[in-house]
């Protein structure tokens, strides 16, 4: 186990500031029309960096043990699974059988 | 406190149970043992709530007509029995009850990594039981306890809020428990208790804390969602408001078919134990039980979509989660296997534990295999929504994970109590539940393969014999489990002293801390310099 690291709020300040500016950045891109999967993608990337922040400074993700990685990484990796799953259906619906046409 | 033991036979004269008295000493106790106890009583009761509403829609479904209770009526008591059987009883069973006592007594450490977080799951879990009370009696819910959009979100006009509510607050104990397994496991064995020195309990309690800690948050937020949907009318599974009703399915299964892993994989767990010390044998083939549990743990999350071939999901995705349901099927068929392995050559012993875990053996194969019926499109598109899939699924969570349930209960009961129950009755009674179980599930295979659906009050003339046999059988099942209620009550006053030891079984819970254990378990901190069940076929039985 690692020992225990202190943040100092100067990190946490800085980092709540990048949220609020990455939330300003989601409003703002949602007013402006990029055209059909941008939109949705561009609301993604943010969010995800959002997201990224929250767990590597509020979480400590980042001061913490390899075992902590491993265990953050297979949350990630568990989430992609059911997005990945889900979209495939979303994505197929339209498909055909070659054999009943 | 530690008192020196000279007779290991003797209880020891403080133990976990007689150290402090008041109820406060209970309620507020951050030992891991009577935590268990408090969740033991509570899932008990929960277990005869859930098994009164069942026995009372087995009357009505003696006659086809709905003579004893209205179909509105019936609905809400198999939503209930859904609800309290799964969220109430099932998930938080062997975790909760033989997992928080056992966990830190196999791997030789005082307690589990955060005892106060494992104080705080039981209240959590209250919390949400209170509220799944508070259903029962404000006019229940009819959705069934799978809250299907859009039934849940538009149609229904039950108490679907605060039902979801019970079952999005229950989920957190659940979280809350994985989550202190995880660490204790990782974090407090004992030294020379290498991982794979670890009793396969422990192995298939990790892979249970796995699927907790990452499958129910989904499951919480997506009865989250249809909650605020209803509440708020915000659009995510209504598509009148932009919103997809398969959205929910995809959500809700995402966790509930891992979440039968949760109810069915620490059953594995206390099967291998029971089977080893019963047979007096080592286990056959340890890293293939041991990884197949992880396997099922990780497989388990791809195969979700079995449960909507007929939903309307893409028939590609269909073909997809079908091939991996067929995957998922080897890792429990070579536990299975390892199992019949050790059985081999052993010196068979057929206790009363012995007995539930080989109910268990031949239950659970059905129940996996007629599993195999309903993962394939084809058969599925006519099984489906039918008893058969009634009896499948009990098939493995009583027939699994409830006689694995009372298998350990069997087994733990003298190292738990410090007391001996009458082996007669204990044999008796494991008999009793097999015939009955069988007797109440078998013909619903039947009725399903004939059409039967599930989910109705009323039924077809032709099929009132088969339903017959059916209430009968839950009836012999209903004595069955409340035998056991009787003489463990019974044990608990005039049973015999079990002595630390009493089935000669390998492990630090039964060679290293009395029964019942200290209030730290263990006198001396335990070291451990041999593998797991090093069992040599001679130990003797004190029973
Ligand atoms: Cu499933």
């Amino acid at each position: 186990m690692s020992e225990h690291h202190i943040v100092t709020p100067a990190t946490y300040l800085k980092v709540l500031i990048a949220l609020a500016v990455l939330m300003v950045l989601t409003i703002a891109a949602a007013e402006v029309h990029f055209g059909e999967p941008f939109n949705l993608m561009i609301a993604l990337a943010i969010a995800v960096t959002k997201a990224v922040l929250i767990v590597l400074f509020f979480m400590h993700v980042k001061y913490s043990s390899h075992l902590t990685w491993v265990f953050v990484g297979a949350g990630f990796f568990w989430f992609i699974i059911m997005v990945a799953l889900t979209t495939a259906d979303y994505l197929s619906r339209g498909w055909h059988s070659p054999f009943t046409g | 406190m530690a008192t020196v033991v000279t007779d290991p036979n003797a209880a020891p004269a403080v133990h976990y149970l007689n150290w402090r008295k008041t109820v406060a000493s209970w309620l507020f106790s951050l030992d891991h043992k009577r935590i268990a106890i408090l969740y033991l009583i509570s899932i008990s009761v929960f277990f005869f709530v859930g098994g009164l509403l069942a026995a009372a829609f087995r009357l009505e479904l003696l006659t086809p007509e709905g003579d004893l209770m209205q179909a509105d009526t019936y609905n809400r008591y198999f939503t209930l029995h859904g609800v309290v059987m799964i969220f109430f009883f099932l998930i938080p069973s062997i975790p909760a009850v033989l997992g928080n006592f056992l966990i830190p007594l196999m791997i030789g450490a005082k307690d589990v990594a955060f005892p106060k977080l494992n104080l705080a799951s039981w209240y959590v879990y209250m919390i949400g039981g209170t509220l799944g009370v508070l259903v029962l009696v404000t006019g229940g819910v009819d959705t069934g306890w799978t809250f299907y959009s859009p039934l849940s979100t538009t149609y229904a006009n039950t108490n679907v809020f605060l039902a979801a509510m019970a079952a999005f607050v229950t989920g957190f104990s659940s979280i809350l428990t994985g989550l202190n397994f995880l660490v204790t496991i990782h974090t407090m064995r004992a030294p020379g208790l290498t991982w794979f020195r670890l009793p396969l309990f422990i192995w298939a309690h990790y892979a249970t804390s796995i699927i907790q800690v990452l499958a129910t948050p989904v499951v919480a937020i997506a009865i989250f969602l249809i909650a605020i949907e209803r509440v708020w009318g915000v659009g995510v599974f209504d598509p009148a408001l932009g919103g997809d009703p398969i959205l929910f399915q995809h959500l809700f299964w995402f966790y509930s078919h891992p979440a039968v892993y949760i109810m069915i994989l620490p059953g594995m767990g206390v099967i291998s134990e029971v089977i080893a010390c019963n047979a007096r044998n080592r286990i056959f083939g340890y890293p293939f039980i041991a990884f197949s549990s992880v396997a099922i743990a990780i497989v388990g999350f791809l195969v979700w979509g079995h449960h909507m071939f007929v939903s309307g999901q893409a028939m590609y995705s269909s073909l997809v989660f079908s091939v991996l349901t067929m995957l998922v099927a080897v890792p429990s068929a070579i536990k299975i296997f390892n199992w019949v392995g050790t059985l081999y050559r052993g010196n068979i012993v057929w206790t009363a534990p012995m007995l539930y875990a080989m109910g268990f053996l031949g239950l659970f194969a059905i129940g996996g295999g007629t599993g195999l019926f309903l993962g394939v499109t084809g058969t599925d598109i006519h099984l489906h929504d039918t008893y058969f899939v009634v009896a499948h699924f009990h098939y493995v969570m009583v027939g699994g994970a409830v006689m694995a349930y009372l298998a350990g209960l069997h087994f733990w009961w003298p190292k738990i109590t410090g007391r001996l129950y009458n082996h007669l009755l204990g044999k008796l009674s494991a008999i009793i539940v097999f015939i009955g179980f069988n007797a109440t599930f078998f013909p619903q295979f039947l009725l399903g393969m004939q059409g039967m659906p599930r989910r109705y009050h009323s039924y077809r003339e032709e099929w009132q014999l088969l339903n017959i046999f059916s209430t009968s059988g839950a009836m012999i099942l209903g004595i069955g489990f409340l035998l056991p209620v009787l003489y463990f009550t019974w044990s608990l006053v005039f049973g015999r002293r079990a002595g630390a030891n009493p089935w000669g079984a390998k492990g630090l819970e039964w060679e290293k801390a009395s029964s019942p254990p200290s209030p730290h378990n263990f006198d001396h901190d335990p070291v451990v310099t041999e593998e797991a069940y090093a069992y040599t076929g001679r130990e003797q039985l004190s029973v």
